[in-house]
């Protein structure tokens, strides 16, 4: 069998007639779903406690001592659930010659639509691994600066000067992650059909076909490939 | 509008005996946490401060036995760790801590045993307050005095972070955060904190700013005299000067006294991110999802065409291994 | 206190020597704060470490505990050799100029005389020569060889700055910074007060420790001064009170004696008290003695008193013995000689010493009772409380019985502070439980007794049956009527002795002060001196009025003061011969031609001419006693005495084992350990701590988060030593025991050089015990010796000797 170089187990051609190809195992979409899950969450309650005019979303929680006490422990339950996802997508995210040219394209991507100049891709292009990566990194620095500042379980851990900057940091890193939040989720509906995938677990062969050919032509050339019923 | 007390001119006056109505009322709140535009309150009271004359102090604790008894806290017995200090930090039931130095003075070659009574400052620019999330935990009332209002603590603990001279404490019952009050409540009734009330030196004297800074030259004056030559008052401008001040030996080495800061302010990262942060990044925040929104309304969708269909069934008919042109019929 | 509180705020310069005030009488310390922040004034503090008030203070020394009177004497002769001396009233008054009879002599540490066979030396040496009279011949020139003054200079030549240095441990340069400091108070200008208190008493020298500083305040002219005098800080609230009314076993209330075995009548019981005047003129005032006497017994016994029956002088027990202290009574417990012990508002197994012994003398007891607020370890003592009171409850047959009494805030009466000052306090809270006033429980007791005494009889029911007993309510007089009992009354229309016609007092009246009193049985006052504090104007104890005329800081109006409201004793001394005030700015007194007048109650008849009789009216030669004549029994002068555990041997003579003629059971002896004992290399000293309030507050919760846990401090060099560390468990030994605590270490104890080797300094507050909210603790008299003062026996609590080492997995948690 052929050594997977673009696809993830679990990927595969579910039907050929028409082209029907399975990008997530269920696991995986529900693994995603809890994350993303958590990120709302955590967006709107540290939205709430980060701007004073959004401390009315505290009510969305039970109020502010409810807020203060949820957030902290989704954000945990947010970093494993988000550990399940890397330890399944860290491989594919990794960078590639082919994300050099497919990000100097870019521009003509988003302003134009224009993916015609594109290289063919594996299972991720640059801008996911960018969310990807970018994800990874400030989740980390979000646990680490958000337990530093976790007065009920942790008001002694590190000196005060230190919780300053930890503050400052997990404002920004949640900064950082909203944004690649934004542009995750914008792509996700720019793309069309890109949702199906962590719904269904499935995409189009089209979509597979225009946006990550080397993922599908792999698959394809899978002797599973084609175990379609 | 009613009788009030008289703001006291000293601790040591007796009280009034005859009820009273509150002094301080929610219409004297300048400041308030997490929130804007605070209305200015159509009356300024008097500047009030607690003056701790540190060359008093005899490290008696009844400062501390007094606010335990007035505010009706309930410390633990701890055990002695090998210092004078108990309990051995500030609380959520302690709100005051006489910390204990023993001080070899270089130039003098005398001992000192410099004793402090730690607590809330009062900062006239609270780190506590511009760190808080919660709109109305805390307050400050324009005679300088800084509050927290507890039913509207969440306990996130960020008053910590903001305080400039780790004062705040958070419950670990109620994940409230606790701290002096400078007894908001007596000084409403007219009278002093129950710490000055108690203080058998009056070391601690409390009364309106400017009538304490007066009285603190004298102190100076005298503690001069004795040859204390960087006697002074502390009442730090980096926080916009303090509603409780200290009259030190050493005011050119604040931080001899138990580590008392040198030169308070608001850290510049709390700042920060309490200040132009908090706008920039929602700004930024909501550029980035209206700028998806308008590429999403404006900008071209990437729909995936019939045409790209047919190709990838083509793809995917080429490439299987093992049987070509399977055009498997389902 | 000579003088008051709120007097300290006229003062100049504050010696803390012998006591703690910051950290033992904070609220009395406000006036040392008063009289720096308003005065200028200075503060010096002399003691073993640098305590809470050496915090606030301006110049502080070391002294080894039990040294003290060495430091006095030297400075008493720095002031001498320097001419510091405020000369006019040393020779005016003063018996500096009076002589001493021929012979009187000193050599090695002790006064001619010394019997060690009766541990007591021979006194009668110790006084004046008199002329045909019986006056005490005089030499106001000074020049007399036998006069005291040169007696004293002879006396204090041995205690050079070296010396003083060596035998005290307090370096020589700070030594004599403060023999310079006290020396500028000679000036009339300048006034000088004496804070002390238990860091004086509580040695077997301890009242010579206070002549120490009485001597030295007479040499700078500094006694009846408004901010000057030796003022003792009287610690328990109302043991001033108490001691007032007669607390120790040898006296009656208002400080008369009670009488002895070979005192067989009134009259051979009058002879030694009515002290004739030494010097012409003099008032010799104690010659009132059978007027207070009479009075007493009036007061005690009513119509059974009479001039018949000697006033019912044989109603009076007789002491077979100097007197029945603690320690006494405690050994002879513990040799089973009593059977039931009546413990009132004491809890002597945590305060008196060598806790094993009181533990043994209680468990010999046949029946215990203790009336207490709290639940005393006293009463306690046969419980099992693990290391804290490690005994077996099966081998003690005491029965205690304890009886719940009011606290303090909950009953009303007078409390005297230790300016005198006779405080009424009205009840702030009810009491808790079946908790019931003092005066409740012993009025049921006395009842029943005399009812038993009424019915059965006895070998002598007189003292009890006809004891005055006219309250409106047997079993519960009041505060009031006790007062006014006190206070005492007409018991037959009183007329002026120089004009019968006139009506002092109409029969049945409060008196109005002490001077109305008669010795016919016409008056009656339960405790003379507090005459005038329920008169017919009513309770003058009650008095609120804070105007201070003259900003003295007197407050006549306030309470009332005794005696006669005086709140500066020997005030008369604050003017000098002419009546003018020493010093213009603190004029207290001033003779107008005709009287005394100014802001405080004359301690002098208001009429006495000055020049003719002098301030001192209560001693007979009517001037300060610099020797004194047969006072104390250690010594007419205070001589270097070791502790009786002493880690060197005494200076002056290295036989000597602490106080000569102090008592000491022969069996303690055996307990204590010997000069410079190897096996204690450490001194041990006892104290308390601001937060807490004997054994008492170790019960309030709030105190015990204040400071709950028994410790020991002890300098950086011992720790090092011993491999102690801040925070963790040692143990600490003497000859009688030994406890475990956590150890403080600081820097606020230094280890002293000390006849040439190093001594160290081992801190140990007293507060902690096994009932109570702090947390259980060993207490600090597992480790003192049982001896006392030589005069009054008070325990030797402030020196002993002790060893110390790391116990890291001792039993404490």
């Amino acid at each position: 069998m052929a050594r997977r170089k673009f696809s993830a187990p679990g990927d595969e051609i579910e039907t050929r007639h028409p082209v029907i190809v399975n990008r997530y195992r269920g696991f995986t979409r529900v693994n995603h779903w809890i994350t993303a899950a958590c990120m709302i969450v955590l967006l709107l309650s540290g939205f709430s406690l980060f701007h004073p005019d959004l401390f009315f979303l505290t009510k969305l929680f039970g109020g502010g001592q409810n807020t203060r006490w949820l957030h902290p422990i989704v954000g945990v339950v947010l970093f494993f659930s988000f550990v399940g996802l890397f330890v399944q997508m860290w491989r594919l995210n990794l960078p590639r010659k082919e994300d050099v040219e497919w990000t100097a394209n870019l521009p003509e991507l988003v302003l134009k639509g224009d993916e015609s100049k594109m290289p063919e891709l594996g299972k991720y292009n640059a801008g996911q691994k960018v969310v990807f990566w970018g994800m990874s990194v400030m989740i980390v620095v979000l646990i680490v600066s958000g337990v530093m500042i976790w007065e009920q379980f942790f008001p002694k851990l590190v000196p005060i000067p230190v919780r300053r900057i930890a503050v400052a940091v997990h404002a920004f890193a949640a900064f950082a992650v909203i944004l690649i939040f934004i542009m995750h989720v914008y792509a996700a509906f720019w793309a069309r059909g890109t949702i199906s995938a962590m719904t269904r677990g499935t995409v189009t062969g089209g979509w597979a076909f225009k946006h990550h050919r080397k993922w599908l032509r792999e698959l394809a050339g899978r002797s599973d490939g084609g175990s379609a019923k | 509008m009613t009788d009030r007390a008289p703001q006291p001119l000293t601790a040591a006056a007796n009280p009034p005996v005859q009820p009273l109505e509150s002094n301080l009322l929610p219409s004297d709140v300048v400041r308030v946490s997490a929130t804007k535009d605070v209305p200015k309150p159509d009356r300024q009271l008097t500047e009030v401060a607690k003056l701790i004359d540190v060359s008093k102090c005899i490290g008696c604790k009844a400062c501390q036995s007094a606010c335990i008894e007035w505010n009706d806290t309930h410390p633990t017995v701890e055990e002695n760790v090998g210092v004078y200090e108990n309990p051995h930090d500030l609380t959520p039931d302690m709100f005051t801590l006489m910390r204990f130095t023993e001080y070899e003075n270089p130039e003098t070659n005398e001992l000192e045993w410099l004793i402090r009574k730690d607590g809330c400052m009062h900062c006239e620019d609270p780190g506590c307050l511009k760190a808080c999330p919660a709109p109305g935990a805390i307050v400050q009332y324009s005679n300088g005095i800084v509050d927290f209002i507890h039913e509207n603590c969440i306990g996130c603990g960020y008053c910590v972070t903001g305080c400039p001279f780790d004062i705040p404490r958070i419950s670990k019952t109620d994940h409230k955060s606790y701290k002096c009050t400078l007894c908001s409540d007596r000084v409403a009734m007219g009278q002093g904190p129950a710490c000055a009330k108690a203080c058998p030196t009056q070391c601690i004297t409390f009364g309106p700013k400017e009538e304490m800074k007066k009285h603190a030259e004298e102190r100076i004056e005298d503690l001069k005299s004795r040859g204390f030559e960087h006697a002074g008052l502390y009442d730090p401008q980096g926080v916009g000067g303090t509603h409780v001040m200290y009259v030190l030996h050493h005011a050119d080495k604040p931080s001899l006294y138990a580590g008392l800061p040198d030169e308070p302010a608001i850290s510049p990262l709390v700042r920060e991110w309490k200040g132009p942060a908090k706008t920039v990044g929602l700004a930024a925040i909501g550029l980035a999802a209206v700028g998806a929104a308008l590429h999403g309304l404006f900008g071209r969708a990437l729909e995936v065409t019939e045409h790209e269909e047919e190709e990838a069934q083509e793809l995917v008919d080429e490439t299987t291994p093992g049987a070509p042109a399977d055009k498997g019929d389902a | 206190m000579t003088n008051a509180w709120t007097d300290i705020k006229n003062t100049d310069l504050v010696i803390v020597m012998g006591g703690n005030a910051a950290e033992a009488h904070p609220c009395g310390f406000k006036w040392v704060t008063e009289a720096k922040a308003h005065r200028g004034a200075k503060l010096i503090v002399v003691d073993p470490r640098f305590t809470r008030t050496a915090s606030v203070a301006d110049y502080y020394a070391p002294v080894r505990p039990g040294s003290d009177i060495a430091f006095l004497m030297g400075v008493i002769r720095y002031c001498i050799e320097n001419d510091r001396v405020q000369w006019e009233y040393v020779r005016n008054y003063t018996n500096a100029a009076l002589l001493v009879q021929e012979g009187f002599g000193w050599k090695d540490g002790l006064f001619d005389g010394y019997d060690p066979e009766k541990r007591a030396y021979d006194m009668d040496g110790w006084d004046y020569q008199r002329d045909d009279e019986g006056y005490a011949l005089t030499d106001p020139t000074l020049q007399d060889p036998n006069c005291v003054w040169n007696l004293l200079k002879k006396h204090v030549d041995v205690y050079t700055p070296d010396f003083v240095a060596d035998v005290c441990g307090t370096p020589k340069d700070r030594y004599l910074k403060i023999c310079e400091m006290i020396a500028e108070c000679s000036a009339p200008d300048r006034v000088m007060t004496s804070m002390y208190a238990l860091g004086w008493t509580q040695h077997s020298k301890g009242a010579q420790n206070i002549r120490g500083m009485a001597m030295l305040q007479l040499i700078l002219g500094n006694i009846g001064m408004p901010g000057g005098g030796v003022n003792a800080l009287r610690g328990h609230s109302n043991i001033q009170g108490l001691t007032d009314i007669g607390l120790l076993s040898h006296t009656i209330p208002g400080y008369l004696s009670m009488p002895k075995d070979d005192e067989v009548d009134f009259e051979t019981f009058m002879s030694t008290k009515l002290n004739k005047p030494t010097q012409r003129g003099q008032t010799s005032f104690w010659q009132n003695y059978r007027k207070f006497m009479v009075s007493f017994q009036k007061a005690m016994w009513g119509d059974a008193a009479t001039a018949e029956n000697d006033w019912a002088y044989d109603y009076l027990p007789k002491l077979d013995v100097p007197y029945y202290d603690i320690l006494r009574f405690f050994d002879m417990m513990s040799k089973g000689q009593v059977n039931l012990y009546f413990c009132q508002g004491f809890n002597p197994l945590m305060s008196f010493p060598n806790r094993a012994k009181l533990t043994e003398a209680l468990s010999k007891l046949k029946l215990l009772v203790v009336m207490d607020p709290l639940q005393t370890e006293t009463a306690h003592f046969w419980e099992n409380h693990g290391p804290f009171n490690d005994v077996d409850p099966a081998q003690i047959a005491t029965e205690v019985l304890e009886l719940p009494t009011t606290c303090f805030a909950e009953d009303e009466g007078a409390t005297v502070n230790s300016g005198r000052w006779l405080q009424w306090h009205w009840p702030g809270a009810t009491p808790p439980g079946q908790a019931k006033p003092d005066t409740w429980i012993l009025s049921n007791v006395f009842l029943r007794v005399k009812e038993l005494y009424r019915t059965e009889g006895g070998p002598f029911p007189d003292p009890i049956l006809n004891l005055t007993w006219d309250y409106e309510d047997p079993y519960e007089p009041t505060p009031a009527e006790l007062a006014k009992e006190m206070n005492g009354r007409a018991l037959s229309t009183l007329y002026d002795p120089t004009d019968p016609a006139k009506v002092l007092v109409e029969a049945g009246q409060q008196l109005p002060n002490f001077a109305v009193m008669r010795d016919d049985g016409s008056t009656m006052s339960g405790c003379w001196i507090y005459a005038g504090s329920w008169t017919e104007d009513g309770n003058m104890m009650a008095r609120r009025d804070n105007s201070d005329p003259g900003d003295v800081g007197l407050f006549l109006n306030w309470t009332f003061a005794w005696p006669a409201n005086r709140r500066i004793l020997y005030n008369r001394a604050s003017a000098d011969l002419a009546g003018k005030p020493w010093d213009p700015a603190r004029k207290l007194l001033e003779w107008d031609g005709e009287r005394w007048t100014g802001y405080d109650v004359p301690d002098i008849s208001p009429t006495a001419k000055p020049g003719e009789v002098m301030p001192f009216i209560m001693t007979d030669e009517g001037v300060g006693r610099l020797f004194s004549r047969k006072g104390l029994k250690d010594g007419p002068f205070p001589t270097h005495m070791e502790p009786f555990e002493s880690p060197v041997p005494n200076a002056l003579n290295a036989s000597l084992r602490g106080n000569p003629v102090a008592r000491v059971f022969s069996n303690d002896l055996e307990q204590m350990a010997g000069i410079a004992d190897p096996d204690f290399p450490c001194v041990g000293t006892t104290y308390r701590l601001t937060e807490h309030f004997h054994y008492w507050t170790k019960h309030s919760r709030v105190n015990a988060v204040l400071q709950p846990e028994f410790f020991v401090e002890i300098s950086e060099e011992l720790a090092a030593e011993k491999g102690i560390r801040k925070g963790g468990q040692v143990r600490v030994w003497s000859k009688r025991g030994e406890v475990f605590a956590k150890a403080v270490v600081t820097k606020r104890i230094r280890p002293m050089l000390v006849g040439g080797k190093s001594i160290h300094v081992i801190g140990i507050p007293i507060h902690w015990g096994f009932m109570g909210a702090a947390r259980k603790g060993y207490s600090a008299n597992t480790l003192t010796p049982f001896v006392g003062d030589a005069n009054i026996d008070t325990p030797e609590f402030k020196a002993f000797l002790v060893n110390i080492e790391a116990a890291e997995k001792g039993p404490l948690a």
